[in-house]
């Protein structure tokens, strides 16, 4: 089943299970497998031996381990657990799949880390003190390579990445022999610290690629039945603008802006083709950064809500504070910004300013520009759809609306600003469909 | 008044109240007229036109009635006055406007005028001081038109106006040749935000696009960020920094660069993105400079894409976020070569300060049509790029209290291309690029230092029974002498440096002081002498082989070409040697082969058809022009060729003047059949260039030497002497055949070219198939 262009893995694989099944072929459980783990055993404990990877505490739990992941490879997936991780300039991001269809078989011999692992991430919200699991994004019941199960999403900064590694090592987690797929560019920043402190060798994979991926694909499972991709109806009336959903089945051409630290703007064609249009260093790294500057927050949610507290027409020089109103002569509003800040070129203002104010206006700042250039380059490639992903848009309607607004405003109706719900994850999502359909 | 203003002189805690040098900055007050001004966030600029009284050397013949006498000179040199049209721009602080106001209106004479055309942000502000102070109607005139025919008057005018930024090159300017056709274009004007204008034809433009990111966020953010509160000194501050601390890069993210993409590990991936996770305290320089790269980037990365969409090529930057600092055109440029790969250049405009007074000025000029003149840039009376590297002169930055001019003359004539360049936009006047060259830099303007005496006594003799001539050639000597000391340190203060701009702003300096011809007695002597020989020479030739002929006339038109007293060298001789003789030039010329010597297919290219209609662009007076040219001149005409002889429109060194031409024409005409009859038959005609040069600009000639050169289907371009031929045009390409020929007679340039003093270039060429 294609949807989106994009062939979901799970359905896939059930859809060669059944023919193997409807053939006879189906291979038959217990002892034939039980003589050829065996066999596999011996020959993965030649390999990590041969590494000089292998413990012997891997050996204790390897029985159990490899007729899991036989029974995995036999439906062609691979073993739990299942993670997918980009590793962002300011955040990382983690998708993980809870199975839901444990047998007790399974239950019973499954590792002990395994389970813990597990009942860690579930148990809680928020982990350490800076990690963070979206609850509202989970997606229920999904069926991932015939497994049924809940797909989480789990965020913490990416400063924080030293003392993951750390739980990584002090967790075994390199016992469990699972790939590790992760994108973004702490995968290779980071790959060498996996490796040495860890003893986990990650599956680097490209942050655009993996991108697109989990885009299509999770707008094509649906987010718990709701559309995942929405629009702001009338976004140049504040009264009337109102979230929509939108029915992205036929997506291409498109043009998918991701504001993550800097921005990266693609032009995509069809699932696998596509160009990276052009980039922008002045991103959500540059929001926070400059706000905290400004303002000595700490924290994007600090600086969000100042910013919604603020005015930024005091910090930001009008066009009507100019030409006393309109220019008309080209077209240009009185409201529009003529100069982001140009107000405080001027002593007295810079001294009466507040720090809301300073926020808004460089939350304004850095979306309008984001909008222009990304307008531009619309018309460059002549594509009038637009899909704003990344984290700089989390709990960020102020965005939203303003990048809506701007869309419309200044192509005259002709360019659609569009969002999706999962915002900043769909790296993660991507890195995690590499590792259960690697392509 | 208090104080009295250094020119040059800086610090801005300077008393407000000044006493302006009212004959150095505004000038020509007592005829000026429609008045404009620019008042912008903190520089104001005002232009006003006005006529400038100097005196000219006009050369008449006698009316002689009765018979010749032997003693009687055969024409008549006098010194009159003549009037004309100069534009003046000034550039001064905010500060000073209330000063500099009072001090206009002190001056003003002129009643006639009504109004002051006024634009800039500040134009509203002091509408009312304006009206008060100077007693005129101020008309406000729209910002962007202003700066969009300021920008074309320019760029049409101005030779070397737009340039290119090349940090740590030698030179760091790169000027571009003007372009005969500089439509379209796109102007990116950085003020407190960015417009980008799309310009199509002198009155159509658009505004396409724009950023709120602009000059005002580089200050006002600055501001906010380092608590400096003057954008020169956030500017010094960002030269200082490193934006590394500050920015997140790619191999911040990456470890190093994402290869896939082709984004190396220095590229910022996120700016202030350090900011946003390391706690701790960032140095205001960093600050400042990961500032000014984000906004410079952002609107190069803007600029491209609106070139990109609109398919322009051609971006000149403007506003005061660029106005010749060199940080910012540096962070621009490195911008648009990034987003663009090097397809875009980034330009930007020597006078890009001026453009919005410019253009304001030709609003309320519209009915003296300025537009159908050509102007031409007064180096005599204009400060040139004040531009330096604060780096190196941090001081020199602080312009405070400085004031900065621009003076246009009107040209008599409108100046257009030779149509018979093969590629006017490629076309290069100037052989050397002294600003490339630092050698030849150094020897040219020790040579040009060193000859300065020679040219102050000059002056001096020419005018004998003026008693301030002693002093004005002083002022002209202390004058010149400090253009060469800024030249110096500046190389492109004025454009490109080259041999030409330095005998240009040479003329230009005596014309200021006024001696207008310093060699026109001298000019006068000499044409007397040599017409006393034309007749023996021509009648010598005339009993020569053809063969032996056409090398004799070669050989006459290089030795008379010896004699000039723009080369120090042969000066000297001439002052002291005054035998030294048209035969004696012969026996000093380089025997065959020649140093550049094509004479062998000029010669059987003689022996083909007859050439249509050749162009002889001429050089000096006295026997270069009557015992060299005339003879050639007379051979042409015999084979059937139309000759057209074109001269300077004004006085330069001992060249021939158009008045002079056409007189000594006359005379010869008077005693030779040949050039009689080819002038009353218009086979023989006498144009002017257009130019006041020693040099020859091809691409700024006499519109009616244009149109002569297509109605003669002129296939024939003879270009004469070191100033036309080996300074400029050396390698000028032309779509006929064209001859240049000079003898280098200056040792330090022989050697340079391989050979030795007296050398000889004969250069003939065809045009390539």
């Amino acid at each position: 089943m294609e949807v989106n262009g994009y062939r979901c893995p799970d359905e896939g694989d059930a859809e060669t299970e059944e023919k193997e099944t409807a053939g006879g072929k189906q291979q038959r459980p217990s002892k034939e497998s039980a003589s050829r783990t065996k066999a596999a055993d011996c020959a993965e404990n030649a390999v990590a031996a041969a590494a000089g990877g292998g413990t012997s505490r891997d050996r204790l739990a390897s029985n159990s381990r490899t007729r899991q992941r036989i029974d995995s490879l036999k439906k062609n997936r691979p073993p739990f657990p299942w993670f997918g991780m980009d590793i962002g300039g300011t955040l990382v991001k983690l998708v993980y799949f809870e199975p839901k269809d444990i047998t007790a078989e399974e239950e019973q011999e499954e590792v002990e880390n395994l389970k813990s692992i597990r009942k860690y991430l579930m148990s809680n919200v928020a982990y350490g003190s800076t990690g963070i699991r979206d609850v509202h994004l989970e997606l229920k019941d999904l069926t991932l390579c015939g497994r049924k199960g809940n797909l989480h999403f789990i965020r913490f900064p990416t400063q924080d990445m030293s003392a993951f590694i750390q739980m990584g090592q002090d967790k075994h987690f390199s016992s469990l022999h699972t790939t590790l797929c992760a994108t973004g560019g702490g995968a290779y920043k980071f790959e060498p610290d996996f490796r040495k402190m860890a003893d986990l060798q990650l599956l680097k994979l490209d942050e655009l690629d993996c991108l697109i991926k989990g885009v299509l694909y999770i707008d094509s499972v649906k987010f718990n039945g709701h559309s995942e991709c929405y629009y702001f109806e009338n976004p140049t009336d504040p009264v009337q603008c109102q979230k929509k959903p939108y029915n992205l089945e036929n997506p291409y051409p498109l043009l998918l802006v991701n504001i993550g630290s800097g921005v990266s703007i693609l032009a995509v064609y069809s699932k696998d083709n596509y160009k990276r249009v052009t980039g922008t260093s002045l991103g959500g790294g540059t929001f926070l950064g400059l706000c905290c500057l400004l303002t000595g927050c700490s924290t994007f949610e600090e600086a969000l809500e100042m910013a919604t507290c603020g005015e930024s027409t005091t910090v930001d020089k009008l066009v009507r504070d100019i030409y006393g109103g309109d220019y008309e002569r080209f077209g240009l509003p009185g409201w529009a910004v003529a100069s982001s800040f140009g107000n405080m070129m001027c002593k007295e203002k810079r001294e009466s300013v507040c720090k809301e104010d300073l926020a808004r206006a460089t939350l304004v700042t850095i979306t309008n520009n984001i909008g222009s250039i990304t307008r531009m380059c619309a018309l460059n490639e002549n594509i009038d759809r637009v899909v704003f992903v990344g984290n700089f848009l989390r709990i960020n309607t102020l965005s939203m609306k303003l990048l809506a607004y701007a869309m419309d405003y200044w192509s005259k109706g002709q360019l659609k600003a569009l969002f999706l719900e999962h915002e900043g994850y769909f790296g993660s999502v991507g890195a995690l469909l590499e590792l259960l359909n690697p392509t | 008044m208090a104080a009295c203003v250094e020119i040059g002189g800086g610090g801005h805690s300077m008393d407000k109240s000044i006493t302006l040098p009212p004959d150095e900055i505004f000038r020509n007050l007592e005829n000026a007229k429609r008045f404009a001004i620019d008042i912008g966030g903190s520089l104001t600029k005002l232009a006003y036109f006005s006529t400038v009284q100097h005196k000219v050397a006009k050369v008449r013949s006698f009316d002689h009635t009765g018979k010749e006498t032997e003693d009687e000179p055969l024409y008549e040199v006098s010194v009159q006055e003549e009037i004309t049209a100069r534009l003046h721009f000034i550039k001064f602080e905010n500060a000073y406007i209330e000063t500099c106001l009072d001090f206009v209106k002190d001056h003003l004479v002129n009643t006639e005028t009504k109004v002051i055309k006024a634009t800039g942000g500040g134009a509203h502000k002091f509408k009312d001081l304006l009206e008060k102070k100077l007693k005129l109607k101020v008309d406000k005139e729209d910002e962007m038109t202003c700066l969009i025919k300021g920008c074309n008057f320019v760029l049409r005018n101005i030779p070397h106006e737009a340039f290119v930024y090349v940090k740590h090159a030698e030179p760091e300017f790169r000027f571009q040749t003007t372009h005969p056709d500089i439509f379209p274009y796109l102007l990116v004007s950085i003020g407190s935000g960015v417009s980008i204008v799309k310009v199509e034809s002198e009155d159509k433009f658009e505004r396409i696009g724009g950023s709120s990111i602009g000059g005002g966020t580089f200050w006002g953010l600055g501001a906010l960020l380092t608590k400096t509160k003057r954008f020169d000194e956030l500017l010094q501050l960002a030269s200082r920094g490193q934006h590394t601390n500050v920015d997140m890069l790619v191999k911040d993210i990456y470890g190093g660069a994402y290869e896939s993409l082709g984004l190396t590990g220095d590229l910022i991936a996120s700016s202030f993105g350090k900011s946003a996770t390391a706690d701790k305290e960032f140095s205001k320089e960093d600050m400042a400079k990961s500032l000014l790269h984000m906004i410079s980037n952002d609107i190069g990365q803007l600029a491209c894409l609106y070139a990109k969409l609109h398919n322009l090529s051609r971006v000149y930057f403007g506003g005061f976020f660029i106005r010749g600092h060199p940080v910012t055109m540096h962070t621009i440029t490195y911008s648009i070569n990034f987003f663009t790969k090097g397809e875009v250049q980034a330009l930007f405009l020597r006078h890009e300060g001026y453009l919005g007074s410019i253009g304001a000025f030709l609003k309320g000029a519209e009915e003296d049509n300025p537009n159908q003149y050509s102007w031409g840039e007064n180096y005599a009376g204009s400060s040139g790029l004040m531009s330096i590297s604060p780096d190196m002169f941090p001081m020199q930055r602080t312009r405070s209290g400085t004031f900065d001019m621009l003076e246009m003359d009107r040209l008599e004539r409108e100046l257009v291309n030779l149509p018979l360049l093969l590629d006017s936009s490629s076309y290069i006047p100037d052989t050397v690029d002294l600003t490339e060259d630092a050698l030849a830099r150094e020897y040219w303007l020790s040579c040009f230092e060193e000859a300065l005496d020679g040219v102050v006594k000059r002056a001096v003799a020419s005018q004998p029974d003026l008693q301030d001539a002693r002093e004005r050639a002083e002022k002209f000597r202390h004058k010149y002498r400090h253009k060469l000391q800024t030249l110096r340190h500046q190389p492109c203060a004025y454009g490109s440096l080259t041999v030409r701009s330095l005998l240009d702003t040479r003329e230009h300096c005596l014309n200021e002081f006024n001696f207008p011809d310093p060699y026109s007695q001298i000019k006068q002597r000499e044409n007397d002498l040599a017409l006393r020989y034309f007749q023996k020479v021509v009648s010598s030739m005339e009993m020569l082989s053809w063969e032996d002929r056409q090398f004799a006339l070669v050989k006459g038109l290089l030795a008379g070409n010896m004699f000039d007293w723009g080369a120090k060298a042969v000066s000297d001789v001439l002052e002291t040697d005054p035998t030294f003789g048209f035969d004696e030039a012969k026996r000093q010329l380089q025997e065959r082969p020649w140093l550049v010597d094509s004479y062998s297919k000029w010669i059987e290219r003689l022996k083909g058809p007859p050439h249509k209609c050749a162009l002889f662009f001429i050089d000096n007076s006295g026997i270069d022009i009557i015992l060299g040219v005339f003879p050639l001149v007379r051979e042409l005409l015999c084979r059937g060729t139309e000759v057209v002889l074109a001269s300077n429109s004004g006085p330069a060194l001992n060249d021939v003047t158009y008045n002079e031409l056409q007189i000594l024409t006359e005379k010869i005409a008077a005693m030779d059949s040949v050039i009689h009859s080819g002038i009353t038959k218009d086979r023989l005609i006498l144009v002017q260039s257009g130019s006041s040069s020693p040099c020859l600009d091809l691409s700024r000639l006499d519109k009616g030497l244009a149109t002569v050169v297509n109605e003669r289907h002129t296939d024939l371009v003879v270009i004469e002497g070191m100033g036309r031929a080996i300074h400029t045009n050396y390698y000028a390409v032309l779509r006929c055949e064209s001859l240049k020929l000079a003898v280098i007679k200056n040792s330090w340039l022989a050697e340079r070219l391989g050979g030795k003093i007296y050398s000889v270039v004969f250069k003939y060429e065809q045009p390539r198939e």
